[in-house]
């Protein structure tokens, strides 16, 4: 037996269809090099602001490989981020309360309002090249995606077994045997299902944000997002609709080609102390651990860490078995740290002061717009919500009580989920105008569209998880239509609701600064509300403005949450939660 | 206290060789949220030497497995210190392991990875490393599961890996903490003869054991010593030696006079006054001692019934260890259900045995309802905590009070996990008890007729 690294094991069995697989994979790898190569020349190149859109469907290839290299950066970032963020949280107690407050509320804040800032000082740190535009727009997806994918692996460590934990302690795991084979493969589950969030919502970013306009200066990238909006300005059906065929096809391709083979492969990672009988199974998963070349990655992570192992042990830190209430007993910071935290609340205050300071060339009847803005917009993503849930309760529940179709659909409804709505929005647009329909109806429309998914598929999990005995109760006593939803299946659905219902709030705010103001070719479309408010402010270059309206949005769904979502979720946790 | 002098125990001799681990004086405070401090162990001495399997036993609460942790440098003590080789034990290159009652097994690796991993964590090259946990789970009798999963694994096949894993390092001293009590009784029957066997034969290069256990006969049939620990705070009971030949019969006289002499100290309220607190040692201590509120043993009101019918099946009075068995209860479920009974005057401890009064005989004669009467009677007597809870409901004009109240008042004599187990039980009692009812939705304690009356008014509003 072939003893690899936990993350890199695949047992190979046998060389079933050997060659034309590993000439797939090398192939891959040839095309990997080149993708590199061509970035880096074009990133390298001079900045060219506005980088010239063609219609024609052969380009479509390129731009979407653009935007696939920008996603899977900014997505690396995210990982690479999240995992230091989640480490360094969970195991210093005196930073943990800060770090923790601090992913609670930017996990709530529209990152879209973010924009023109960051690229202008993205442009500035890197003068000459294109990439300093480039960085921009991947700091802004990376900021949408890192998160959940931080608190993710941050609950995760805090959640390992205390046995777990003793055994590793005990056994004197280096901290990097500790990160490999303890504590990554126990975040790994959760770091999967949030990336594909992650990832979705990225791309609903990444289709906004490629083409903008801020002051006097126009950015436009190549890519997707540029490509559907050059091509609703031109008003060419045909490019849009292409464009938005690619779009699907990607995301159907992620899902099939990565999601998949990676839920699959993480079952193993399941903490459970039996084998369970259902398990997803992903045909490519199989195709790569019978290629030859799969098993190439753990023989060389086995070379690199063997001596990592040997000399890790040699340290004094591998020979002394550390308590694991190391910090309660210490206690005492040193003189630097005190330091460091002086400089670091100066700083703070500093910044906050000169922000505030800008806030004072906003007139009382700018703010009292932005008000207004705020109210419609808060009532727009209600009704939207409000709107899901109707519709995707019942559908949902007769999808869920069907086992044969939730099967079918329940992994649509999970695709649909990660289409980013904003690659329909042109076409949904063009399409209101046209029956007399304003921004206002659509703004709602593109909500719901980015929203609903999420409720639906929960919905469906809840209604398969209500046991098949307490059915049948409610049939054997003869229920009315009336006490089987408010005795059975909305108590039932209950907990699942409200997690699709918290996925879909954040979804729809985010949207919103996307949803109420649209360029069309001639004119702009705008209604009412603080997601136009922050786009006119961005494409003015009006930055007061701007700051405010973040401020009210990011205060607006934090006391959301606050007060509405995290009491249901709360109430779901105990009240409505049926234990298996 | 009190020492029964029996051929099989002997007060512990000084030991001949040099103690491997020892520690000096170690307490355990737990620091909670509202600045007390709350006492789990006592500065307490104690020595693992080479050559014995030292079992530790004590009731639920008594703090056994914060002890194996400090004793294994998990965990520092609050004061005192703990040595290795007479050398302190943060410092020390100590060579330790443990069996965990949950096997604590790495799902994600398969039996032979998880059995080289510590190996790999010593950097013991791969090929040494494969040699020895193959050697180790041949020994366990996991020859061919190497490439297994533990949860393709039974119970016993996971705490067979357990072993390998403790013993694939060679430890000094072999720490095992429950280690059969999450096993059916015949798989830790087999295990634990295997361990003897290892153990005797010197095939495991460990030079003591340390065992904590619930199970008295467990630590009957396998130590050379045993310690019984005491609770509130935990303190060492009684140390002694067993002077009894291996392999030993259960069902010899000199083994269940042993067992019955534990059960004994188990049972038997404290008699040695515990040390003093150091009024110098920072935020205020409670003295559980002084406690006002009487800490709720866990058990339910329907288990003290059974309990009190079975011993009145039995002429009214029988030995706790005889109930046990007959019950087929470990003795810390049993326990908690013998002590419950006796805080609300059912029984009496006497020696031992367990003896019902005259209200228990009257309870355990009596129908459902009158049995809830009764129950009541007894526990507003004799339980302050739910005394409290009723006069509290009763003088509030919307006889309503909120949990967080008690919570409060408990949170200064109870650590934090054990406020909400004692309110979880005072909850289920006062329910039986129709004492008051509790809202679990707004965690509220409300008076039960009280919301009769509303459920009546807003009938009449209809």
């Amino acid at each position: 037996m072939n003893l690899q690294h936990p993350l890199a094991r695949s047992p190979v069995t046998g060389r079933t269809r050997p060659f034309i697989i590993d000439l797939a994979v090398a192939a891959c790898a040839l095309a990997i090099f080149f993708a590199i190569i061509r970035t880096g020349v074009y990133w390298m190149g001079r900045p060219v602001t506005v980088v010239p859109i063609s219609n024609a469907i052969g380009a479509l290839p390129v731009y979407a490989f653009y935007s696939i290299v920008r996603m899977s950066i900014a997505y690396l970032l995210s990982l690479i981020f999240a995992i230091t963020y989640g480490y360094v949280a969970a195991y210093n107690p005196r930073v943990e309360p800060w770090m923790v407050a601090v992913l609670d509320i930017l996990q709530s804040i529209p990152v879209l309002s973010f924009l023109p800032p960051v690229v202008l000082a993205m442009v500035a740190l890197v003068p000459g090249h294109q990439m300093g535009i480039e960085m921009g727009v991947i700091l802004l997806i990376f900021t949408g995606q890192v998160w959940n994918l931080a608190f993710s692996f941050y609950s995760s460590l805090k959640s390992i077994p205390k046995e777990m934990v003793e055994a590793s302690r005990v056994y004197r795991y280096s901290a990097w045997q500790r990160f490999w084979q303890l504590e990554m493969p126990y975040a790994t589950i959760g770091l999967i299902w949030n990336s594909i969030v992650s990832v979705a919502g990225g791309w609903f970013a990444l289709i906004a944000c490629e083409m903008f306009t801020m002051g006097d200066r126009n950015f436009q990238l190549p890519g997707l997002g540029s490509y559907l909006q050059t091509a609703t300005a031109s008003g060419d059906i045909r490019a849009l609709l292409s464009g938005i065929a690619a779009v699907i096809l990607i995301v159907v391709a992620t899902d099939q080609l990565i999601w998949r083979p990676l839920i699959a492969w993480s079952d193993k990672f399941k903490f459970e102390q039996v084998e369970s009988a259902d398990r997803i199974a992903s045909p490519i998963l199989e195709l790569l651990r019978r290629s030859t070349l799969s098993a190439i990655p753990g023989r060389i992570f086995a070379h690199v860490e063997e001596p990592i192992y040997r000399r890790m042990a040699r340290t004094k830190e591998c020979q002394v078995v550390h308590p694991l209430d190391e910090g309660e007993i210490r206690g005492k910071s040193s003189a630097g740290l005190w330091v460091l935290a002086v400089a670091a609340s100066g700083a703070v205050c500093w910044g906050a002061a000169q922000a505030i300071f800008m806030l004072k060339t906003v007139t009382w009847p700018d703010l009292r717009l932005l008000l207004e803005g705020a109210a419609a917009t808060f009532l727009r993503v209600n009704v939207s919500l409000l709107i899901s849930a109707a519709w995707t309760v019942p559908v949902g529940v007769a999808i869920g009580f069907n086992p044969k179709l939730a099967r079918i659909v329940q992994p649509l409804a999970q695709i649909l989920a990660s289409v980013p709505a904003t690659a329909f929005f042109p076409i949904l647009l063009i399409g209101l105008i046209q029956i007399g329909g304003g921004l206002g109806i659509g703004s709602i429309a593109l909500m719901l569209l980015g929203t609903q998914w999420y409720i639906l598929f929960n919905v469906i999990a809840g209604a398969i998880s209500i046991p098949s005995d307490l059915r049948e109760v409610a049939s054997l006593y003869r229920f009315t239509r009336w006490q089987r939803w408010t005795k059975l299946i909305l108590p039932g659905i209950f907990p699942y609701l409200i997690t699709g219902m918290v996925t879909a709030s954040g979804g729809a705010w985010n949207a919103s600064v996307f949803a109420e103001y649209f360029h069309m070719p001639g004119r702009t479309l705008e209604t009412i509300g603080l997601g136009a408010q922050i786009d006119a402010a961005t494409a003015s270059g009006r930055f007061p403005i701007l700051l405010l309206a973040t401020i009210l949005i990011s205060l607006m769904v934090v006391t959301m949450n606050r007060l509405v979502w995290r009491r249901l979720y709360r109430l779901a946790e105990t009240r409505y939660k049926l234990e298996g | 206290m009190q020492e029964t002098v029996i051929p099989t125990a002997a007060p512990n001799p000084a030991p001949v060789s040099e103690a491997i681990i020892r520690a000096e004086k170690i307490e355990k405070y737990y620091a909670q949220p509202s600045q007390n401090r709350i006492q789990v162990i006592s500065a307490t001495d104690l020595k693992i030497v080479p050559g014995e399997i030292l079992a530790l036993l004590g009731p639920s609460g008594s703090g056994k497995s914060t002890m194996l942790r400090m004793l294994s440098g998990l965990s520092t003590p609050t004061a005192g210190q703990v040595y290795w080789h007479e050398k302190p034990i943060a410092d020390a290159e100590i060579n330790v392991s443990i069996v965990f009652q949950s096997f604590a097994l790495f799902p994600w690796l398969t039996v032979l990875e998880n059995v080289e991993a510590p190996l790999q964590a010593r950097g013991v090259s791969p090929d040494e490393r494969r040699e020895r946990s193959m050697k180790m789970l041949d020994t366990v009798g996991l020859d061919g599961f190497e490439a297994a999963y533990p949860k393709e694994l039974s119970g016993g096949m996971k705490q067979r890996v357990g072993f390998a894993r403790a013993l694939v390092v060679e430890p000094e001293v072999l720490f095992m903490d429950e280690p059969f009590s999450a096993l059916d009784v015949l798989t830790a029957e087999n295990l634990r003869s295997e361990l003897l066997e290892l153990w005797a034969n010197k095939t495991m290069p460990t030079k003591a054991v340390f065992l904590v256990t619930h199970n008295i006969e467990e630590a009957v049939l396998l130590a050379d010593r045993i310690i019984v620990l005491g609770r509130n705070p935990g303190h060492i009971r009684t140390d002694f030696r067993v002077q009894l030949a291996q392999p030993r019969d259960r069902k010899s006289e000199p083994f269940t006079q042993l067992v019955d002499y534990i059960y004994k100290v188990l049972t038997k309220p404290d008699v040695a006054p515990a040390e003093a607190p150091d009024p110098q040692a920072g935020p205020r201590i409670r003295d559980q001692r002084q406690m006002h509120y009487q800490m709720l043993p866990h058990a339910r009101p329907g288990g003290m019934a059974g309990l009190l019918e079975l011993l009145l099946d039995k002429g009214g009075r029988d030995d706790i260890y005889r109930l046990a068995e007959d019950l087929a209860f470990e003795i810390d479920d049993l326990l908690p259900i013998v002590d419950a009974a006796q805080l609300l005057g059912f029984l009496n401890i006497e020696e031992g045995d367990a003896a019902i009064t005259e209200s228990g005989t009257e309870f355990a004669n009596s129908e459902i309802l009158r049995q809830k009467e009764l129950f009541r009677d007894a526990a507003v007597e004799h339980v302050l905590l739910l005394r409290q809870i009723r006069r509290a409901l009763e003088s509030k004009s919307d006889h309503t009070v909120p949990e967080d109240f008690f919570l409060d008042m408990l949170d200064e004599q109870f650590s934090e996990e054990e406020c909400l187990r004692q309110m979880e039980t005072a909850v289920a009692w006062g329910r039986y008890a129709e004492l008051f009812d509790f809202d679990a939705g707004r965690r509220r304690f409300v008076l039960p007729d009280m919301q009769d009356e509303d459920a009546a008014a807003s009938e009449d509003a209809k």
